[in-house]
């Protein structure tokens, strides 16, 4: 599995689109550190691309790669391979190669400017939440991908599937809080937003911004939770658990399919 | 001639009186015990263990620096009651135990008038300078400090506490670290100026039932609440800096109740919320700059005939947080960094209004739960298509001709 990866590291980091995404992240970086007066604003202004960005870049990746190697897959899973350590193999390569992307691209910024002073905990959270996020969505277009063959038919389900969590979810979350807001619904609130990976990163940095105080009454029920370093662990360890479901659900498709 | 002159100037001036450990006068009890009305005592520098120290005639005080006044939390400092005419410069107190039943402070002025209070420096104290039924006072040049660690706002006093006084002149003071920096209540035709109030528990300037006040070029800075004005009319609040009061109920200002006031020229940096209004009726707010607050006006609830005029809104997360009829409330001429209309008259007013009520503000005053979807994608989306297309936010809360150009330089270093 090891050789998989690198194999797929090595294979992207020489495509032109996985440059192109560093490059986005650097010029952006570069632009809002330069334009910006405020590091708090500057922050936020990331945050807003990052919880955009990742998981959308992760999905094109993950579905784009998918059809784009699958003569590459047969020929591997003619070897003696268990046949999952193919497909987990690719997804960690584009997870890792994504990660490599968001870390040049943006930490660079970072460092270069000083940026991470007095920012480093907030700015290195931003850095591995956007990784996670990759990784899930990269993990989700693959699962995607391994339900059909019809290329069309397959990066429609990653693009509805990213399209639900990043913005249709959130508008059924505001719906449901608006028929229910007579009810005390700050708890609810908080489940929703575990539910869903770019809500619960969302959450996880506004909490460690000074823009947490904007939350008031919700941000103390979520303070009580999450901002005890218990809940900031338990939180980020919801994220790194969300890679459990691409996994499953790859494991579980690669093992019925017929290839 | 000359003796004539000098019994004159005697009788004119009064004498002196120098209290010193190694004087005949040790005690600054004994040198006011001692003094005839319009003497000077004279406090040379020691530190001197005295407490509850009664000054009923009309005396000047004037202490040495170095001069400390150490009540060793035994009761108060100075007492200044049915008196005029006094005048205490200079002296340094400290250490006033905190007590649930009296008012226990460094200095405490009742029933008097002409008196002046300046440059003392007041340390760990319970209340600081309190005054009742006094008039025709100053305050200048004081420095105020306690520590509110460990302490809670039942357990710590006032910096400045005014209660039913009137014509008092409080300037250049610097309150640090007590509950309220500045407190007024039943306080009128008084002028506060010029005062730094920074990193109080409670309010950095506290008004409660009083009227015809100016405070103007002051600083109030990392307050527990900011700074709160109620039940009170006809306040000019000019030229002062409400910043970085920071925190889930910290407001930069507090208006409760307050009518026919001017508040212009101030600066509101980095509030949670720079103004929360509560109850504010025809008062004009202009030339204030607002950068970087979480709301910059949020109107809760009984605001009428309001008017803001060509006030600077930048950088705030939420610009105005509005809900209900328009009351007559209006906003003319002032600088949005969030607009983007166009001026093709060339006037520097845009020549589309503005709705500075977004949608999510207008959600969150709702449904305060909502807030979560703070920075969410689909907010944007939302706050987007209903600025071109209003539906659930009120229209009549519009700025008809926003100004392109900010009216001051807007930086947020202050």
């Amino acid at each position: 599995m090891g050789q998989i990866i690198l194999y797929v590291i090595r294979d992207l980091v020489r495509s032109r689109w996985t440059l192109a995404y560093t490059l986005f992240y650097l010029l952006v970086g570069f632009g809002v550190l330069l334009m910006g007066r405020d590091p708090a604003r500057a922050m936020v202004t990331f945050l807003q691309i990052v919880l955009i960005l990742t998981p959308l870049m992760g999905t094109l990746f993950g579905i784009m790669y998918y059809y784009a190697t699958r003569d590459f897959q047969e020929l591997l899973l003619a070897q003696p391979l268990p046949r999952t350590h193919v497909l987990l193999g690719q997804w960690v390569g584009i997870a890792l190669s994504l990660g490599v992307s968001l870390l040049v691209g943006l930490g660079t910024p970072f460092v270069v400017s000083g940026f991470g002073v007095g920012y480093s905990l907030v700015a290195a959270t931003l850095l591995g939440v956007g990784m996670l996020l990759g990784a899930i969505f990269a993990g989700l277009a693959l699962s995607m991908g391994l339900l059909t063959d019809h290329r069309i038919q397959g990066f429609g389900m990653a693009l509805i599937l990213w399209l639900f969590l990043a913005v249709v979810y959130d508008g059924l979350v505001l719906a449901l809080l608006m028929i229910l807001r007579d009810y005390p619904v700050e708890k609810l609130a908080l489940v929703l937003t575990f539910l869903n990976p770019i809500d619960l990163a969302r959450i996880l940095l506004i909490m460690q911004m000074d823009v947490s105080a904007l939350l008031g009454y919700t941000g103390a029920v979520f303070r009580e939770f999450l901002g005890a370093s218990r809940g900031m662990v338990a939180s980020a360890g919801a994220l790194v658990l969300w890679l459990a479901i691409p996994a499953i659900l790859i494991v579980w498709r690669v093992r019925r399919r017929d290839f | 001639m000359v003796a004539g002159l000098s019994i004159l100037s005697w009788v004119v001036y009064g004498a002196t009186l120098e209290v010193c450990p190694t004087c005949s006068i040790r005690t600054i009890r004994e040198g006011v015990r001692l003094a005839q009305p319009h003497d000077t005592v004279w406090v040379r520098p020691a530190r001197y263990t005295e407490w509850d120290v009664p000054i009923d005639k009309p005396l000047t005080i004037i202490a040495d620096s170095g001069a400390i006044l150490d009540v060793q939390f035994r009761g108060q400092g100075l007492i200044i009651h049915n008196v005029d005419s006094v005048t205490v410069i200079g002296l340094a107190i400290r250490n006033i135990a905190f007590s649930s039943l009296e008012e226990l402070s460094a200095v405490t002025v009742l029933n008097a008038r002409y008196f002046r209070l300046l440059n003392l420096r007041i340390d760990s104290v319970f209340f600081g300078i309190l005054v009742e039924h006094s008039v025709h006072g100053e305050i200048a040049h004081c420095v105020i400090r306690s520590s509110t660690s460990g302490h809670d706002e039942a357990t710590m006093g006032n910096g400045i506490h005014l209660w039913k006084s009137d014509s008092i002149h409080i300037h250049h003071n610097y309150i640090e670290g007590m509950r309220d920096g500045i407190y007024f209540e039943f306080v009128t035709a008084s002028l506060i100026e010029h005062n730094t109030s920074v990193g109080n528990l409670r309010y950095g300037l506290h008004f409660m039932f009083s009227n015809n006040d100016v405070y103007q070029y002051n600083w109030f800075e990392r307050n527990g609440a900011g700074v709160a004005v109620m039940f009170s009319r006809n306040i000019q609040m000019l030229h002062n800096t409400f910043i970085h009061n920071w925190g889930m109920s910290a407001y930069g200002l507090l208006l409760k109740e307050i009518y026919d006031g001017v508040i212009q020229h101030n600066r509101f940096i980095r509030n949670t919320t720079a103004i929360r209004i509560e109850g504010s009726t025809r008062i004009h707010y202009e030339y204030n700059v607002f950068i970087d607050n979480g709301w910059a006006v949020s109107f809760v609830g009984g605001a009428y005939d309001n008017f803001f005029f060509r006030n600077d809104f930048s950088g705030n997360s939420f610009d105005v947080a509005y809900f209900g009829r328009p009351n007559n409330n209006r906003f003319m001429e002032n600088y949005w960094s969030k607009y983007s209309g166009y001026d093709l008259d060339r006037d520097s007013l845009g020549d589309v209004p503005y709705r500075p009520v977004g949608l999510f503000t207008y959600l969150t005053m709702q449904v305060p739960e909502t807030v979560v979807l703070l920075y969410s994608f689909l907010i944007r989306i939302l706050d987007l298509a209903e600025r071109l297309f209003p539906v659930l936010t009120p229209v009549e809360i519009q700025d008809p001709r926003p100004r392109l150009y900010p009216w001051h330089s807007l930086s947020s270093e202050a």
